[in-house]
């Protein structure tokens, strides 16, 4: 299959191209380009270029991931191997690990909430969305659309170190002597509103909320960007219709993005007034060893309601991109135009939509009228309806197809899969009668880290393989690549699949230890196994660091400018793409973006007028 | 894949709709929708908190009479004015908008001076409306001792008579829906307050008449008199008669209005307060620099005039959705 003849357009072709055909905006007579780049400080660090913004929101995505990565290692340990001494990670943890007179080492039990808890804050905000959306929105939409940068290169630059500031005060968190915040990544009252509720509760919880409403700021900044980039600077011919499924993809989540960041907010405020000034938004009728506390009046639902009008939408924020970087990749290396192009859109379009009024298929077992979960159960299973197009779509689109089994994509395939698998739990979980047998089990972990949290990460790998070129001028190492596909696909199937047993079975989540269940100590095997393969598949991401970082200086060096054949604008522009992404003429388009195998050529690039007999594809 | 030549031969055929260059797709500048999408993003952040407010005061059994809380005025004493201090406030963040909108117009116009004399004119009225916050905050603050924490802005929930200070009925009546306002023991309004500021009028002889009422007559230390009790935080809750219902005959005591309704009034007025207080200081910059000529130089000309325009637009909108829910509801 690799063999297949790629014939890449020449420099000189796409050159005369855009020379004939490009939209001159006088770019290069201002001189301006280079002021962005003139030193080490203003290329690299506070770098407005919307190509170094990305490579720095994808680099401290990374950072993150290896720390809430390992920290589920931690607690996977704790899980699968109870018995064992930790008194190793001593040195690590510190007073977190408990030396008992034998020299037997435990993880602290508040810590173990903690870690939980920083495992989800940190992996879906900083990695998923951030590392995500973060670096392929500002990589991607400004080369295919066909602009110079972002709208706002300076909000763009803002954006990415209100990210970091919000990053460092999370990791501040983590060494404050009552720990980081314990209660949920979800932050629920009235453990997250009362500093005395826990240890976590206090010092690290304010942390936590300082730091995500700073990552809202962070949201909000390169939500607008994106947004009026898609809509105001995009070429000559790049109507909407004309636009990437990864630019819809891009779009559309920031607009999702933009309407319910600052929900979450609104909620954070409130609860920061409920923690600092004593106030009773969300607090009612607590005692604390038996003394009834000053608060009145409270909901704790209320919390709920606004935490999830953010937190359902989100889970879009972080699938989205991902959908459509996998449905780019997959079109690409099967050599075909993506299957209904037009329904992929309308159906990133619905579930955007339907994303909004599902929030409370969360609170199902807060106590909400029965009544209201029915509406909730209802829209919840319609969005199955546009996941369903959109996965048959991309089947349809491998159907036939000429496929490149590289890494990028065949861990876009491999995201189909995760995605189906994940998604038809979520049809068991959407069902409010369902879920009480099965909220906040284990049955309900396996779902959301199948469908969100390893599906969105194939999606990132894929495009990291995939655009790798474009970041760096280099290719990642094949062989290490598929190692790591074939690893991680199936490790991450053995870790998640027998959380599906645990769950039907009752098991809990979030509980530091089953001791006194004798119900559940025959899943003890089973937690074994589980932890077994977490530390081998994070292990293999170890292993793709290796890669990356190998390959950014020792990589094989690209030679054409569009090496895997693909019609976008992106691989137009130079091997090493400068600030405003063009040297001459912002390039026209004639066409949209999947013309594979059309009228017997291979490809055509977006850049290649209509020609005179043709009849333009329109999905 | 076209070579050179095949290329050339043909004509560029592009769709109708496509972008032909030199404008933009959207009329708009990419600034204008940058702030146009911010609002957005922001309208929503409100909406949070006003949803915030509808649940809690839809939970809540009693809410506070805006005609009662809102009813004093500066300088003018203890005269019932219901409203009008807060029409006053509203009037010329209003009046803001307009003159926000001539100084747009003479952006249009490029007419630096007239920009740069509407300008002021929002301004001034942007400060007026904080200062009449400001006096909104304090009175309710220090006089009428309401706070984030406390609201001393109570409701009855059923009809009763208020006893004297003897434990003795008093002639003072009232029926269901009555609000009250708690007074802090040797403070607050001196020989005014009685049992409650009735929002209702002919109601003063009815003080003049229970004059032993008055404050200086009670007792100051917290603790259970006769005819009413003085809590720890100073406050004097009256004690009265259940006249009907079930409870008919009891000897109750007033009680707190609901907390909520003190905690979101400062938080939801102080947010928007501060969009306003952000607006002034964004309209002061705007303003020095199109007095110093910076916009004229522009290609854009006076943009940020209207940027700045749109923002204080939102800001006006938002009050009257702020004012509704906390001064008309």
């Amino acid at each position: 299959m690799d063999k297949v003849v790629i014939k890449p357009a020449t420099t000189e072709d796409v050159d005369l191209l855009i020379e004939e055909y490009g939209y001159d905006d006088h770019f290069h007579d201002h001189h301006h380009g280079d002021k962005y780049q003139s030193n080490f400080i203003s290329k690299y660090i506070f770098s407005q270029d919307h190509k170094m913004i990305a490579r720095q929101f994808l680099i401290t995505g990374m950072i993150w991931a290896i720390i809430g990565g390992f920290m589920s290692i931690i607690f996977r340990l704790q899980l699968g191997f109870p018995e064992e001494s930790m008194a190793w990670l001593k040195p690590l943890l510190g007073k977190w690990i408990i030396i008992d007179a034998a020299g037997i080492g435990t993880l602290s039990s508040e810590f173990y909430y903690a870690l939980v808890t920083m495992h989800g804050t940190i992996i879906v905000f900083f990695v998923l969305t951030a590392g995500l959306s973060g670096t392929f929105s500002n990589l991607l939409i400004p080369l295919q659309v066909g602009a110079r940068d972002m709208a706002s290169p300076f909000l763009n630059m803002l954006s990415y170190w209100f990210f970091f500031l919000a990053g460092a005060v999370m990791f501040a968190s983590l060494f404050i002597s009552t720990g980081p915040f314990a209660g949920g990544w979800t932050g629920y009252p009235p453990l997250s509103a009362l500093p005395q509720a826990s240890s976590g509760s206090g010092a690290g919880m304010t942390l936590w909320l300082v730091s995500l409403v700073l990552f809202v700021v962070s949201v909000l900044l390169g939500g607008i960007n994106y947004i009026t980039t898609v809509l105001n600077l995009r070429t000559k011919g790049m109507t909407m219709w004309r636009l990437p499924l990864t630019i819809w993809a891009f779009f559309i989540t920031a607009v999702i993005a933009l309407l319910s960041f600052p929900v979450l907010a609104s909620g954070f405020f409130l609860l920061l007034f409920d923690r600092s000034l004593g106030t009773s938004f969300y607090l009612s009728e607590i005692f604390i060893n038996g003394q009834a506390l000053d608060f009145v009046g409270g909901s704790p639902i209320l919390y709920q309601h606004l935490f999830w009008f953010l937190g359902h939408p989100e889970v879009y924020i972080i699938i989205l991109p991902a959908m459509g970087i996998v449905s780019e990749v997959l079109s690409v290396h099967s050599r075909k135009p993506i299957f209904g192009y037009k329904a992929m859109v309308y159906s990133i379009l619905a579930i955007a939509f339907l994303s909004f009024i599902v929030w409370a298929h969360h609170m199902f077992m807060s106590g909400v009228n029965p009544f209201i979960s029915n509406f909730f159960v209802i829209f919840t299973l319609i969005i199955a309806v546009p996941s369903a197009v959109k996965v048959f779509n991309w089947i349809a689109t491998l159907y036939g197809g000429n496929i490149r089994f590289n890494s990028a994509s065949l861990y876009a395939i491999g995201f189909v899969s995760m995605f189906i698998s994940g998604g038809l739990t979520g049809i068991f979980l959407g069902n409010s009668a369902i879920d009480i047998q099965l909220h906040d089990t284990y049955f309900v972990v396996a779902h959301f880290h199948i469908v969100m949290g390893i599906a969105a990460f194939f999606g990132m790998f894929s495009g990291v393989y995939n655009w790798f070129p474009k970041m760096f001028g280099r290719f990642m190492n094949e062989t290490l690549g598929k190692i790591h596909f074939w690893g991680t696909l199936v490790g991450a199937y053995a870790i998640f699949w027998p959380m599906h047993y645990l769950g039907m079975a009752g098991v809990p989540r979030r509980y530091y230890s089953f001791d006194v269940f004798e119900t559940f100590s025959h899943f003890a095997e089973m937690n074994k196994f589980i932890t077994i393969s977490a530390i081998v598949v994070f292990a293999l991401q170890i292993l793709f660091v290796i890669n990356f970082f190998y390959s950014i200086w020792k990589g094989k060096k690209m030679t054409t400018r569009n090496p895997w054949g693909a019609n976008t604008l992106e691989w137009t522009t130079p091997i090493e793409t400068g600030h405003g992404n063009w040297p001459g003429k912002i390039p026209a388009v004639h066409r949209w973006a999947y013309d594979y195998g059309k009228d017997g050529k291979e490809f055509i690039p977006q850049i290649v007028p209509i020609g005179e007999n043709e009849i333009e594809e329109h999905g | 894949m076209a070579t050179h030549e095949t290329v050339l031969e043909h004509e560029v055929n592009d769709q109708q709709e496509s972008w032909e260059g030199g404008t933009p797709p959207f009329k708009a500048s990419y600034g204008k929708l940058m702030m146009w999408y911010f609002l957005l993003s922001d309208a929503f952040t409100f909406a949070g908190f006003l949803i915030a407010y509808g649940s809690l005061r839809f939970s809540s059994p009693t809410w506070p009479v805006p005609d009662f809380v809102f009813k004093t005025f500066p300088f003018m004493g203890t005269k019932e004015l219901p409203l009008i201090f807060v029409t006053v406030m509203s009037f010329l963040l209003i009046i803001s908008s307009v003159t926000m909108v001539r100084a747009v117009q003479e952006g249009h116009r490029e007419n630096r001076k007239g920009v740069v004399f509407w300008m002021l004119l929002t301004i001034v009225g942007g400060l007026g409306f904080l200062s009449c916050q400001a006096w909104e905050w304090t009175n309710l603050i220090g006089t009428e001792h309401m706070t984030v924490l406390t609201n001393p802005f109570g409701t009855h929930t059923e009809a009763g008579v208020y006893l004297n200070e003897d434990g003795t009925e008093s002639s003072e009546t009232f029926l269901p829906g009555k609000p009250y306002l708690l007074h802090k023991a040797g403070g607050g309004h001196g020989a005014d307050a009685g049992h409650g500021e009735d929002a209702g009028h002919g109601e003063e002889a009815a003080h003049d008449n229970d004059g032993g009422h008055a404050d200086e007559a009670h007792g100051t230390e917290p603790g259970d008199y006769k005819g009413y009790v003085v809590d720890e935080k100073g406050f004097i809750l009256n004690k009265y008669k259940v006249t009907e219902g079930l409870d008919k005959g009891m000897i109750k005591t007033q009680e707190y209005g609901p907390k909520a309704f003190g905690a979101l009034f400062f938080f939801i007025t102080g947010f928007h307060g501060f969009h306003v207080f952000s607006g002034v200081i964004f309209l002061l910059i705007i303003m020095l620099n199109a007095a110093s000529g910076v916009y004229t130089k522009r290609k854009n000309g006076y943009e940020m005039v209207e940027k700045i325009g749109l923002y204080w637009h939102f800001v006006d909108l938002v009050w009257v959705f702020v004012f509704l829910v906390f001064y008309l509801l």
